[in-house]
């Protein structure tokens, strides 16, 4: 079955590559929401007129030629999924939370290497999102824009001139672009400056998430920062203000490393080699825990300070060890005691597998 | 946005909770996120970090049995024709029923837009196919800043090639 292809693997093919400003920079991902013209929004469509949608986008990606990204995509339907695939599609950041659990003729189309997807009926109509590694948000945005052109040769989109894309929340409205960067940063954390940086980004009409896991405070000292206008400012200024932003966040990330390196450096390496020391040989970790160790070691690698692991370990394990990929691997339901222990165990492999 | 906690410092933390199928939302300060974070319990149902409504509107559930039907109101209820919503359901579930919502609740949300996105018309890509005249429209305001600019600097063979451009252009728009 096709799926595993998707389900199976853990790591994305576009998380394997290095971005550019990967060591801070995560990754780059733009959505954008499209409703289909002449039928209500997916919250008040019927059963028949959700299929109606996605029969739509199936007729749309037959078109000749397709785009090359699309060439051998396929279209999965959620009814089709277990709740364990869709889980593990959520954790992926393939599918939305509300695409899994509450849509109607919910459906996705994920392209080979799952640099995109287009959720079909989540809120929105079709929801096309395009991931880049590293520091992409306009290569991200172009990808959207082409397959959103190329969709727009078969489909009628709600539009009109003064909102324009009609989207079902208020918050999406105009260009119904979504852009958002993830980034890595634990030296401004350590230094306390994240308490001043964050406000000054909310006050330019950006929003700054932390990655949320089973637990509800930020995680690893991941960040999402992302537009919060989308009605009044053309796609590109949206883009070129979130970049430069985020530029700047990367400027002071470099400056609190340089300055921790320089002062700190023993209680540092002291630090990283500690949390490598528990990611290498603890028999139980929480996800909250995991989650933190592995944002010491990457912060370590990414100095210099650790040469035998690899930077890809965070990417990869931060999807590995969360509950639908351990139980997946497990090929069973796990408790979460259960789950602490199998995922001390994914990591002890992972790590020793590197030196 | 201010914390929704202490309402002193700025909102730097936004995400909504799903718990049982019930959405809530979050702007919590750094100090409050961090407080807030030892009092919560795990969560199974997983968080969707990507919707974000700006706490402008009430969250609350409603509109939970398909389209909302009208007999009981009084007839002077804002509804919109297509789907049957109303505003005063669009305002507590913070989501339209349809794109003719936007119509339908007209100028009511101009407000919202403003307060959301401090602007309340779309200056973004226009779709090719579907767009209308409005792209047509966008070109001949560009054309007519460059035309200005022409004269100005009285490039004035330029400047006319552009008037005869701008003039074919609008006879389109008009045909
Ligand atoms: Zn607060
Ligand atoms: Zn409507």
């Amino acid at each position: 079955m096709s799926l595993r292809r998707f389900t199976q693997h853990a790591l994305s093919e576009w998380m394997r590559g290095e971005g550019p400003q990967s060591d801070i920079v995560i990754s780059s991902r733009v959505r954008v929401a499209r409703n289909l013209s002449g039928l209500p929004f997916p919250m008040l469509a019927t059963s028949s007129q959700s299929a109606e949608v996605v029969r739509k986008v199936e007729e749309a990606l037959r078109q000749e030629p397709v785009h090359p990204i699309l060439r051998k995509a396929e279209l999965l339907r959620m009814d089709d999924l277990s709740d364990l695939e869709k889980r593990v599609l959520v954790e992926k950041h393939l599918i939305s939370p509300h695409l899994a659990e509450e849509s109607r003729c919910g459906a996705v189309v994920l392209s080979a290497n799952e640099a995109v997807s287009i959720m079909i009926n989540e809120e929105d109509h079709i929801r096309i999102q395009c991931l880049f590694p590293g520091f992409q948000p306009f290569e991200a945005w172009r990808l959207a824009n082409e397959l959103d052109d190329w969709f727009e040769n078969t489909l009628s989109y709600a539009f009109n001139e003064k909102s324009g894309f009609l989207t079902s929340c208020p918050t999406n409205v105009g260009t119904g672009i979504r852009a958002s960067v993830m980034v890595h940063l634990p030296a401004l954390a350590m230094t306390q400056q994240r308490n001043r940086l964050f406000p000054a980004i909310t006050q330019v009409g950006l929003a700054v998430r932390g990655i949320y896991g089973e637990g509800s405070e930020a995680l690893g000292n991941l960040y999402q920062v992302s537009n919060q206008v989308t009605l009044g400012q053309a796609e590109e200024e949206i883009i070129d203000k979130l970049q430069s932003v985020v530029r700047q966040m990367i400027e002071h990330e470099k400056n609190a490393r340089r300055r921790l390196m320089e002062t700190t450096r023993i209680p540092l390496e002291d630090r990283v080699h500690r949390s490598l020391g528990i990611l290498g040989h603890a028999r139980v970790i929480s996800s909250k825990e995991a989650m933190e160790r592995l944002s010491d070691v990457r912060l370590g690698v990414d100095l210099g300070i650790l040469s035998a692991v690899s930077a890809n370990v965070m990417n990869e394990l931060m999807v590995k060890t969360q509950p639908g990929f351990l139980q997946q691997h497990a090929q069973m339901r796990l408790d979460s005691d259960e789950r602490d222990i199998r995922r001390a165990t994914m990591i002890r492999e992972h790590i020793h597998k590197q030196d | 946005m201010q914390c929704q906690e202490c309402g002193k410092r700025p909102a730097t933390l936004h995400y909504t909770k799903i718990i049982n199928g019930e959405k809530t939302e979050f702007h919590l300060c750094d100090s409050c996120a961090r407080d807030k974070g030892e009092q919560m319990p795990g969560f199974d149902g997983g968080f969707s970090i990507h919707h974000l409504l700006s706490g402008l509107l009430n969250m609350e559930p409603s509109v939970a049995e398909g389209k909302p039907r009208g007999q009981t109101e009084a007839p002077s209820v804002l509804r919109c024709p297509t789907c049957g919503l109303t505003y005063n359901q669009f305002s507590k579930i913070g989501r339209f029923g349809c794109s003719n919502c936007y119509q339908a609740f007209g100028e009511r949300l101009e407000p919202l837009f403003r307060r959301v996105h401090g602007n309340t018309s779309h200056r973004g890509k226009v779709p090719q196919r579907t767009g209308g005249k409005l792209k047509l429209r966008r070109e001949i305001e560009q054309l007519r800043g460059e035309l200005s600019k022409r004269i100005q600097n009285e490039e004035f063979e330029e400047a006319a090639r552009l008037r005869d451009h701008i003039r074919s252009l609008q006879e389109k728009l008009q045909g």
